[in-house]
């Protein structure tokens, strides 16, 4: 019994860990879609927020001697490299009326290189940063974070459906005509959107390389991004269910190894762990597709707002 | 303005902008732009090593610039080009491993017929979503790039893998599915450089698309969709049928990757072996102006890059190989935001985007 | 109180307001008149802030106002009701009342006031909305209550009306300017859009008439009469009347019978109706839009889904109601569509390639290769043709369908389904947003087409043009067939009534 315990409280503990960069990311993205603006970019942001907050953590550590004060810096950093990719995007896309998708894939094919780039330059590596003293790291105690993540997704849920802020965000994604004619600026909300998108999800980043590791490696997030984005999707653009569907996709990948040993195919075959990587995937495609309830997007998500044709 | 120039401007602004705020970075960091631009650029042009390889890397990019046009011709965006082609090289090795003995007439036909079914069934699911589920084709694409990724790794590792095999890769095909290599008809190219059929095939593959979109009834009915799917739904023609062909055409031509990787370069599937083809075809049809003509031009672009890309890894200091992304990025980006070049010249009647 | 000086504005080759001059007195009913496209709408969004003019001046009070947005105008005591409403469907009556405006801190959203505040508008202004329902569920008179409860919650002293009559029952109509008149009253000044002349004369104390994006004439109400207004609008003393031979009538070619159209929700628009079309003539549908008209004709040209249609569509003795818009038209159905830019037309295609558009699969344009490839010489013999016969501007075949002005783009649609040689022509609409000169050419157009045996079904929101073309005319209401009457003898009175009373 109490070997069950000892592996449910870690099966709980590695599913906090692992879904915390998902649900900031996630969150993110909920305020630019809410706004009316694809996010398609969180993976980008999130590389740029794991490869600043590494970088500067590292310098803050060792060139700076900040001690313990660095990953709070770094962290800070990290949010502030997501907020700017977030402000590159933003100004394309709602300034420039750029196709949105077009110019989210084009901010992640740069923030897979530019982290390469930066980093041979400033470290003469290919592609990470300096290893990290394991006592110079954001806090890892589950519990931690899981009362941060609590407090943020509270805050947010309180955002979005009980402030003023939160109703003109939500009209601006739903109908901006009628925002505009309301007097709400559809650009202004849809820079806030993006905006704070950005920052979240370079907190998201920032967490794998100072939190869950050490270091930022190459393409690190390893499609997290479009994960936050399924579990977005799957949480029906709303912050609690978001939320749980982080949750649901940090289980599966906390508990794949030891699913290997529970599902076995009929012939006695182990669950291969590719399948189980799968799970967040076909989830969202079920339900974006209705066959499992139904999830449906802000209504003008993804088409710039021009008001003269 | 003629329209022909305005095609040609505006793609050619973006790269030398792009070239310049990558310029920028490079002196940011303390290197020489001249000469990373010059080993970057110039060793493409080195016969025979250069051009080959860079027409090698261009092969693969002018199918799925192809496949991404074809989407955006039908309003439609592929994202999903990685996965299809990801499919479509396994179906091929697959073919190629399980008829092995069979003789190249046969095996040949047989292995191109699965690249490009695999391709077509597999791009043809995101546009069932969408025809009859109204779902996002942008999200469902990305999400089976994905699954496609894990599923043809699992199969790699736990069915079609040499057993022993530390690297994660299948048997080999068949000698019947190998097709030339193109040193074997220019003298002076050696065969060692992987150049091959697939080239041809890929330039075929444009004037196919090209005759294809516009001079046939079925390119007209995927084109007026892309244009306006309720005034094509006026002309009697299924937008529904037309979404899903042209995300099959979509998927095939992204899986003729495949023909090129299996059958002309490495013989055999070898797992992750995409280096962001799918994703890079994007930025090769919107630089293209999503035209098989420009298609051609991009991707020779790109393959410049990509070949560059290896020697700026090794000759200089500070610089690399992923300048050539951040290239790539600053480059869709700039063609995405046509509008910024349109307000930053200030000319015509533009100003009113200003408002 | 409002003043609008030398307004102008321009949208690509189109000159929507030329130096138009707008004087509106505070607290009077202003009405601006003027036919579909003569600048209305245009010339009040721009003082709405939704456009910016490219010259001019706009004057609140007195004074000259920088107007670049609708918060500008909101905050300078200026309301808009836009003809199509700016509501945002799944948010409550509250919340859309509020946006851009809410109550409480920037902290915490105060629904709880804001409900209060808009029941006491309500009872003010006899406006009775559930503040706590969301808007979807709302009918169409119930959310135009929710927008001028939106601007007045916003202390609008200025409502600018865009078309408000239009969706709107005969009752509705008269309580509504029961409502107008309630704000007059309590100094309200209101600007009403319209191009129905007796609710100009019943409600308004001053007209701006516009033609053609100009301020053609400014009258007393009291000063003036419905024919003077006519004239203004129009721009010529005798009203659209269409020179025609008497029908040479034959056999009935499309009848139906019984038809309906059944939405998601499980309503009817189009509620059982029966009638035939016989070759030769043109048989008129007058209505209030939205009474079932744009599903009757999706329906007839085989734009709707068959499992939401009812009864029967038949057509050489066979009903056709699973059969698709494709073959519709293969069997001789043609149509011209009310939306051109929805449906009728590819804009970004040149205008050889519009042409072929629901012929492009068959012989003689798909002709090569076992017809799979496309003739182009075809296309282009066709194109010059509908050009030429139907004197589309520019001629050049090789330009761009956004190109062309409404009237031209419409002469292409009319050249290509005239050139189908069709037994029955569904017209929907067929003069909107189209100069006087095209409109005359349209109109002959259709009696030839009409005298050379086809059947023709026309709907047209215009009531002069649908009894002075048709042969026969229907009424409709409700997505019912109201009554039949004889548009030779038939008064405007007797159409008016049967159009808002249904019997």
């Amino acid at each position: 019994m109490s070997d069950f315990l000892t592996f449910l409280l870690i099966v709980i503990e590695s599913t906090i860990r692992l879904a915390t960069p998902l649900i900031l990311a996630a969150l993110g993205g909920l305020f630019s879609e809410r706004s009316g603006v694809i996010n398609i970019a969180l993976e980008g942001k999130m590389l740029a927020g794991a490869f600043t907050a590494a970088g500067v953590t590292y310098a803050a550590d060792v060139s700076f001697g900040m001690g313990s004060a660095s990953p709070w810096v770094g962290l800070l950093a990290g949010m502030l490299a997501g907020l700017f990719i977030a402000a590159i995007y933003a100004i394309t896309c709602i300034k420039f009326k750029a196709d949105q998708v077009v110019s989210g894939a084009a901010i992640n094919i740069l923030m897979f290189g530019i982290p390469g780039f930066l980093s041979g330059a400033l470290f003469l590596s290919s592609g990470s940063t300096p290893q990290l003293p394991k006592d110079h790291l954001l806090p890892q105690s589950p519990w931690i974070i899981a009362v941060a993540i609590g407090v943020l997704v509270a805050a947010i849920w309180y955002v979005v459906y009980k402030t003023p802020f939160g109703l003109r965000l939500r009209s601006v994604g739903e109908k901006p005509e009628a925002a505009d004619a309301a007097g709400v600026s559809v650009s202004k909300m849809r820079y806030w959107g993006v905006l704070l998108a950005g920052v979240l999800a370079g907190m998201g980043g920032a967490y794998l390389s100072i939190g869950q590791s050490s270091l930022f490696t190459r393409n690190m997030t390893a499609g997290r991004g479009f994960i936050a984005l399924a579990a977005l999707i799957f949480g029906k653009w709303r912050p609690v269910q978001t939320l749980l569907a982080c949750l649901l996709f940090g289980f599966t990948e906390a508990v794949s190894n030891q699913l290997q040993d529970l599902i076995k195919f009929p012939s006695g075959e182990k669950l291969p762990v590719q399948f189980i990587h799968m799970v967040p995937y076909v989830l969202t495609i079920v339900v974006l597709a209705g066959f499992i309830g139904s999830s449906r997007p802000p209504r003008a998500l993804g088409i710039p707002y021009q008001k003269e044709k | 303005m003629p329209k022909l120039a305005r095609d040609l401007l505006f793609p050619l602004i973006a790269v030398v902008a792009a070239f310049i705020v990558g310029g920028i970075l490079i002196l940011l960091v303390g290197d020489n732009p001249i000469v990373a631009y010059r080993l970057l650029l110039g060793s493409a042009l080195s016969w025979p090593d250069g051009i080959g390889y860079t027409l090698f890397h261009a092969t693969p990019l002018i199918f799925t610039g192809l496949a991404v046009l074809v989407g955006f011709r039908c309003g439609l965006f592929n994202i999903g080009a990685e996965g299809q082609l990801y499919i479509a090289a396994f179906a091929t090795a697959w073919v190629g491993i399980t008829f092995a003995s069979r003789s190249a007439w046969i095996l040949v036909p047989l292995c191109f017929l699965g690249a490009i079914l695999a391709g077509a069934l597999w791009g043809a699911i995101p546009g069932v979503l969408k025809a009859y589920f109204g779902s996002h084709e942008v999200i469902n694409t990305i999400m089976l790039n994905f699954i496609a990724v894990a599923l043809v790794s699992y199969f790699t590792q736990y069915h079609y893998r040499v057993p022993g095999d530390p690297i994660l890769q299948s048997a080999f095909v068949g000698e019947g599915a190998h097709i030339a290599r193109l040193g074997k008809f220019i003298p002076g190219f050696p065969e060692r450089i992987p150049l091959n059929l697939a080239f041809l095939l890929a330039l075929l593959c444009c004037l196919l698309v090209y005759l294809f979109l516009w001079r046939t009834k079925w390119g007209y009915e995927i084109r007026a969709t892309g244009s306006n799917p309720t005034a094509a739904e006026y002309g009697g023609i299924s937008v529904r049928k037309q979404i899903v062909l042209a995300m099959a055409v979509s998927g095939a031509l992204a899986g003729m990757v495949g023909i090129n990787e299996v059958m002309g370069y490495r013989y055999r599937y070898y797992d992750g072996f995409s280096d962001n083809y799918g994703f890079t075809g994007i930025a090769v049809a919107l630089l293209g102006r999503n035209h098989p003509v420009g298609v051609i031009l991009a991707a020779l672009l790109f393959a410049v890059l990509q070949h560059g890309g290896i020697y700026v890894d090794g000759f200089s200091e500070h610089i690399t190989k992923d300048i050539v992304q951040v290239l790539q990025g600053i480059i869709i980006l700039f063609v995405a935001a046509e509008a910024f070049f349109k307000w930053s010249l200030g000319r015509f009647g533009f100003r009113r985007l200003k408002a | 109180m409002l003043e609008l000086r030398q307004i102008t504005k321009r949208f690509g080759a189109v000159l929507a307001n030329d130096q138009v001059d707008i004087v509106v007195k505070p607290g009077t009913i202003h009405a601006i008149v003027g036919e579909n496209g003569a600048g209305k709408s245009t010339a009040m969004r721009i003082a709405y802030g939704f456009y910016t003019a490219d010259s001019g001046q706009i004057l609140v009070d007195g004074q000259v106002r920088e107007i670049n947005s609708p918060h500008d105008a909101i905050a300078l005591g200026i309301g808009m009701v836009h003809q199509h409403f700016m509501l945002v469907e799944d948010m409550t009556v509250a919340e859309n009342i509020v946006l851009g405006a809410e109550p409480g801190s920037a902290l915490s959203l105060d629904l709880k006031s804001a409900a209060a505040q808009i029941r006491q508008l309500s009872e003010e202004f006899k406006l009775a909305v559930n503040p706590n329902e969301p808007v979807e569920h709302l009918s169409v008179g119930q959310q135009q209550r929710v927008e001028l409860l939106k601007a007045l919650y916003r202390h609008a002293r200025l409502l600018i009306l865009d078309e408000p009559t239009a969706v709107l029952t005969p009752l509705e109509v008269e309580e509504f300017f029961a409502i107008l008149r309630r704000m007059r009253e309590q100094g309200k000044t209101v600007i009403i859009i319209t191009h129905k002349l007796s609710e100009v004369l019943a409600i308004s104390d001053e007209v701006t008439v516009m033609r053609d994006g100009k301020v053609v004439g400014r009258v007393q109400t009291k000063d003036t009469n419905a024919a003077e207004l006519a004239r203004m609008m129009v721009g010529r003393e005798v009203l659209l009347r269409v020179d025609k031979p008497e029908p040479q009538v034959g056999a009935a070619q499309l009848e139906v019978r019984n038809l309906s159209v059944v939405a998601a929700d499980g309503s009817k628009r189009l509620n059982g109706v029966t009638f035939e079309v016989r070759s030769g003539e043109i048989v008129g549908i007058a209505g209030v839009e939205g009474n079932g008209q744009t599903e009757l004709m999706e329906a007839l040209a085989g734009l709707v889904d068959v499992s939401r249609i009812r009864g029967e569509t038949i057509l050489g003795g066979k009903n056709i109601n699973s059969v698709g818009a494709r073959l519709r038209r293969e069997l001789g159905i043609a149509h011209i569509p009310e939306d051109r830019h929805r449906r009728g037309l590819l804009l970004d295609f040149t205008l050889a390639e519009n042409s072929i558009l629901g012929v492009h699969y068959r012989p003689p344009i798909a002709a090569l290769a076992g017809g799979v490839f496309l003739d182009e010489g075809a296309i282009q013999r066709r194109a010059n043709e509908i050009i030429e016969q139907f004197d589309v501007r520019p001629r050049n075949a090789a330009l761009p369908a956004r190109a062309l002005s409404g009237g031209n783009q419409q002469k292409l649609i009319i050249g290509r389904e005239y050139r189908l040689n069709p037994k029955v022509l569904l017209v929907s609409q067929p003069t909107r947003g189209v100069d006087i000169g095209a409109i005359e050419f349209i109109h002959r157009q259709l009696v030839s087409l009409r005298d050379a045996g086809c059947a023709i079904l026309l709907v047209s929101a215009e009531l002069e043009e649908v009894t002075s073309l048709s042969d026969r005319l229907l009424i409709i209401h409700e997505g019912r067939i109201a009554g039949e009457v004889d548009p030779k003898v038939a008064t405007l009175e007797e159409i008016g009534l049967l159009m808002t009373r249904g019997h």
